[in-house]
This record gives structure tokens, sequence and C-alpha cells, in this order.
């Protein structure tokens, strides 16, 4: 490749000029008070960790991890998500803590990418782990939580759709008993969102006719709490079932948060089968093409640390809230400027100073008796003008004429 | 479903424009939905057609994966070639059965393993892929048209390309080797589109199918 050009970055990563860094911490801000306020306490981990041990475990497929090497030639990996680290802390240094354990996190993430547009190499995560509960009542938890952060963060028209491995496991083994071959054809089918593949692969199976016809039925699985009571009948198998009384469990919590309305139950989607271990969900919000949340449970990774633990969690796409709700200027907020010459800068200071720790924003600037009457007439007109670029609200000068 | 039915209730389609079209908007048409059989007269490029509920950007067909993937349009009719081609993230929904024809490796008559195998084609990832599946390394040549040219004038020893009758190939005195994949128009749907406008899309899927699947029967 040739030579970098002075104003280019590397593809994937972004800058966020002013206005939009402004409104990116404010979704952090308040999804993680939301976080905070239903017990979650933030944990902050390093960028890099071993690939080893977190880059082995997560989630995030080989080819997309960004690997480094240290001065000693151990590969190093920049994070690919916050769930594999935080599992190596609670099975580490948190080790001798109870569960169950409530953790929140906002972090930016690493990805090795194609060059694509849109895909990004780097981005915000805002999430959640709940580490140590097994009931539906905490996964029933996460997803309402997740909601609720989503509403924290300004988006109000999403859903949720909910799944579970457990039923397409225990439904395969009961009907393709020993075909691990085409079970694995049919979930692949089913991950890549190949509806078409999946029902020519059924084809040449060449079942009975009503077995055919149930494996076909799924992809016809979605909807309310009435999706549990049909899919009950459509397994008897002992996975199957477990599962989809999981979900019935979970719709019940999650009505009484009353938050059913935004969640849909789809048994055909499923998450990375090798990492996802029971209930898995994913938040579309009208007007975005990509998801906005996803997660689940993995009861298996904490135990790849070395301390087994039941463990379901979530993660917020920051960046593409920011994307849906848009980087407007903030209107309302108040900024003064205070103009000062020489004799005035002591008590132009200490204003600014009492002013700022009133939480009001205070720029200060050193001018000329004309630029201070210019800019005070400009001020008086309006209820805010623009000074060097800067929209101020209110202008209070100290100088020797018309000083305060 | 009260949280989906605002504004922007028309169902964004990106449809390939073209060959595939007439076939595509015949379907549409026996299915019950009231689209007009030709756009040839217009050039413009969105047409909203609210009888139908729809609104049809018309993209050229390698596009269609790609509005359908970013949400710029909730679903697309887009041939399985394109579809292995770009391996976009999107729901393949529905087999609509038109615009048959197959993707194959293509030769002179009188071919002979070479020492450096070139392999010409539109469809440069799926012709890696279908060699590295067979244990052969080649070496994948983008053109992008007239992909027959490369074996008679010498830039490539096979060419990897969509059949259709056969008719160009025998024009041009070339023949079929293997058959990769065989091809028909699919139904794709975007991720974020499948579940907010899921009624609409289902119904829309529920209506094709039918017809499809009477077409099939007969």
């Amino acid at each position: 490749m040739s030579k970098p050009k002075v104003f280019e970055k590397p593809i994937g990563v972004k800058d966020y000029l002013p206005h939009a860094g402004a409104k990116l911490r404010q979704i952090e801000r308040q999804a993680l008070a939301c976080m905070q306020s239903w017990g979650y306490e933030q944990i902050i981990t390093p960028t890099m960790e071993y690939y080893d041990t977190v880059g082995v475990a997560s989630s995030t497929s080989d080819e997309k991890l960004f690997k480094l090497l240290n001065k000693r030639g151990t590969t190093l990996v920049l994070r690919s998500d916050m769930t594999a680290p935080i599992a190596r802390v609670v099975a580490s240094l948190l080790k001798g803590a109870e569960f169950p354990l409530r953790l929140s996190y906002h972090a930016n993430v690493f990805r090795a990418i194609e060059e694509e547009a849109g895909r990004e190499a780097e981005f915000f995560q805002t999430g959640v782990e709940l580490v140590g509960d097994p009931s539906p009542e905490a996964d029933a938890e996460v997803v309402a939580l997740a909601i609720a952060s989503l509403k924290a963060a300004g988006v109000d028209r999403f859903k949720i759709a909910i799944g579970h491995v457990g039923f397409l496991n225990g439904l395969f083994q009961e009907t393709l008993h020993g075909l691990t071959d085409a079970q694995d054809g049919l979930k692949s089918c089913l991950l890549s969102r190949d509806h078409v593949g999946y029902r020519e692969r059924l084809k040449s199976l060449q079942l009975s006719e009503p077995v055919q016809r149930e494996l076909e039925g799924i992809l016809r699985l979605r909807g309310g709490q009435e999706i549990c009571d049909q899919a009950l009948q459509v397994s008897r198998d002992a996975t199957a079932q477990a599962s989809i009384q999981h979900l019935c469990e979970m719709w019940d919590v999650l009505k009484a948060y009353g938050v059913s309305e935004y969640v849909l139950i789809d048994l055909t989607m499923i998450g990375d089968f090798s990492y996802y271990t029971g209930m898995t969900f994913e938040g579309y919000a009208a007007d975005l093409g990509f998801p906005v949340v996803s997660g689940g449970r993995y009861d298996n990774l904490i135990q790849q640390f070395g301390r087994p633990a039941p463990a379901t969690g979530f993660a917020l796409k920051t960046t593409r809230i920011l994307e849906l709700i848009g980087d407007d200027a903030e209107s309302g907020t108040e900024r003064v400027l205070i103009g000062y010459d020489a004799s005035g800068r002591a008590k132009a200071l200490a204003e600014a100073q009492r002013l700022r720790s009133e939480g009001t924003i205070v720029v200060t600037e050193k001018m000329s008796i004309a630029e201070t009457d210019q800019t005070a007439q400009l001020a008086a007109d309006q209820q805010s003008w623009t000074h060097k670029g800067t929209v101020y609200t209110a202008f209070v000068p100290f100088v020797q004429q018309g000083g305060a | 479903m009260t949280i989906e039915t605002s504004r922007n209730d028309l169902l964004k389609v990106a449809m390939p424009k073209g060959r595939i079209y007439k076939q595509a908007s015949k379907l549409f048409r026996e299915a019950g939905l009231p689209i007009p059989s030709d756009f040839d007269d217009t050039r413009k490029l969105i047409i909203e057609l609210p009888e139908a509920g729809m609104s049809f950007i018309m993209a050229k067909p390698v596009d269609v994966p790609t509005y359908v993937e970013y949400g710029v349009a909730d679903i697309g009719v887009v041939g399985k070639d394109v579809l292995m081609e770009e391996n976009r993230d999107v729901y393949e929904l529905l087999d609509l059965g038109i615009a048959k024809c197959r993707m194959s490796v293509i030769a002179l008559p009188d071919w002979k393993p070479v020492i450096n195998p070139r392999v010409a084609t539109k469809y440069p990832n799926v012709a890696s892929q279908y060699f590295r599946e067979q244990g052969q390394q080649v070496e994948v040549i983008k053109l992008n048209g007239s992909i027959e040219l490369a074996p008679m004038i010498g830039l490539a020893d096979r060419i990897v390309d969509m059949v259709e009758t056969g008719q160009t190939l025998r024009e041009n005195g070339l023949v079929e080797m293997e058959s990769i994949f065989g091809i028909t128009s699919r139904l794709i749907a975007n991720r974020v589109s499948y579940r907010m406008k899921n009624e609409a899309i289902q119904s829309l899927c529920d209506k094709l199918q039918q017809t499809i699947g009477a077409k099939a029967g007969v």
C-alpha cells in the first residue's frame, strides 16, 4: 500500500468531534446510570489481553481478533468484547466474591475487519454481566435491564427477539438422532439466516412427512407468549421442553416488569452454539439496519478461567445508538463569555470560578475595551450570539470603563 | 404490534433492474400485488407503490444485497449468484424459482490441465472458493463482462460464469465442464426489518410462497 496521506486514519476507526463526543458520553452516562440503579457496578479492564486466555475464550472468531506481539513474542489481542475479560476477573481477582455478581462496563472493543465502510474496527459497548444465577429470573432481569437501558439512552422504538439454543438442540437431537452432520448443516443454515438453504437441506434428508413439516414449521415459530405454548407441543425432548419452560418463565417475569410488549420470541434465532448455552437475544431499533443490543446466557465461559459459574448479560452497541439519535446540537445549555482587560483580570477570573462552581460553562478572554463594547452590543440584542465560532448566551465584561 | 405502525410504513424493496425485474414483478402480480409490469419508460430510481404498500428501489442487481444489509431497503430480490459472491449478512427467506440458470466452469473443448491455471470470472469469490474446495490452486482474474472471450484469446484457460441456455457458449465453441450450483432469484430481508416489519414481510412471503407452490404443483 502507498504511504497514507496526512488526513487518513486506519479503516474502520472513527473520530468523534465535540458534538458527537458529548452525545456519545451522554448516551454512555445515561445507560450506565440506569445499570447502576439496578445495582450493577462498573468495572474497568485493560485494553490488551493474552490471546491464549481471553482471546481464545471470547466469542469472536479467530480471524476477527486484532492480534499483536509483545516484546517476548507472546501474542496479545485487543479485547474484542468485555465478557471474556470480565470472566477472567470473576475467576481470579473476584474469586472470593459471593454470587450473584452484578457488573457493568463501558469500553471500546476491537475487531479486525474486512475493508468495507460501515464495519467498525473499534467501537463502544455498554453492558452488564450477571454472574452466578442460572434462573429464568436472572435472564429476564438482564432483558428488562437491556430495555430500560435502551430507553434511558434515548431509543424509543425497538423490539427484542429472544431465542434459546436448547430448543433447537433438543429438537434436532430428537428428530435427527445420530445424524450429527445433518444437525450441524441445519444449524449453520439458521446461523447464517439462510431459510432457503434450511428448507433445501431438510428436503434432501428425506424425512418422514410429519417430521419434515415440523422442522420446516419452526421457521414460523415467532411471536408472543403463544409461541411458548405452540413450541411445547413441537418437541417432547427433555432439553427442548426445559428450554421452552425457561422461556415461558422469563416471559412471566418480563410481563411483571411491564415490558413484554417490546419482546417477541423467535426460536430460529440462535447465537453462536459454541458460546451461548441458553437463552439469547437481540434488540432492533426502527430506522437502523443493524442490531443495537445483543446478549444471552453463557454458562461455560467462566469455567475456562477456573471458576465454574452460570452467567448472563448483554452489550449495547453504543456507537450505533449514536447514529440513531444523531448528534443534533444540544439546546438550552448556558455558556457565558467573560471579557476582561489587565485591570479587571483578578475579578473576572474569580467570577468565572464562582459561575463554574455553579455548573455554568464559562469561557474567559482578554479583550480590548473596544472589543468588549462591541461584544456587549451584540449580546444585548439577542438571546444567543456567536463569538469566534462559538455560541454564547451571556456576556460579562470586566474592564476599566464598564467594569463591575 | 403498536410500536411499529407509524411512519415509514411502506416496505422498501430493492428490485434488480433489467432481466430479473420482469419475472419478479410478474410473480408479485400473480401473488395479487398491484405492481406495474414495466418501468422501462421511466428513469426514476425510487418508485412508490402505496396501493401495494411498497416502495421500489431500482438497483443494479449486484448492489441489492448491500442495500438490504445496510437496511436502506427492508427486503430485496436477488439472484443466488450475487448472494454467493457478495456474502452479505441478510435473511434468505424464499426461493422465488424465477430466472433459473446455473453457475458453471467453462472451457474450450480441448482443455487439458495446465501448469499455471488461470480462471477468468465476474465472480471472483465464488470461483476462488470453488477451486479451493476442489483442491486446486488457481489464479482468479476478475473481468466485468464478455467472460467468454478469456479462453478464446488465451487470457485464461477456464472461466466461471452463469449459464442460462448455453447459447452463447455454443456460438463461441465453448463447453460446460461442470456445474457449481443452481441459481434462482431469492427474496432476502434485512436483519432488523425482518423483526420490525415482521408482519408485512411475513404476509408478502406467504403470498409469494403460495403462488410459487401453486406453479410448482402444476
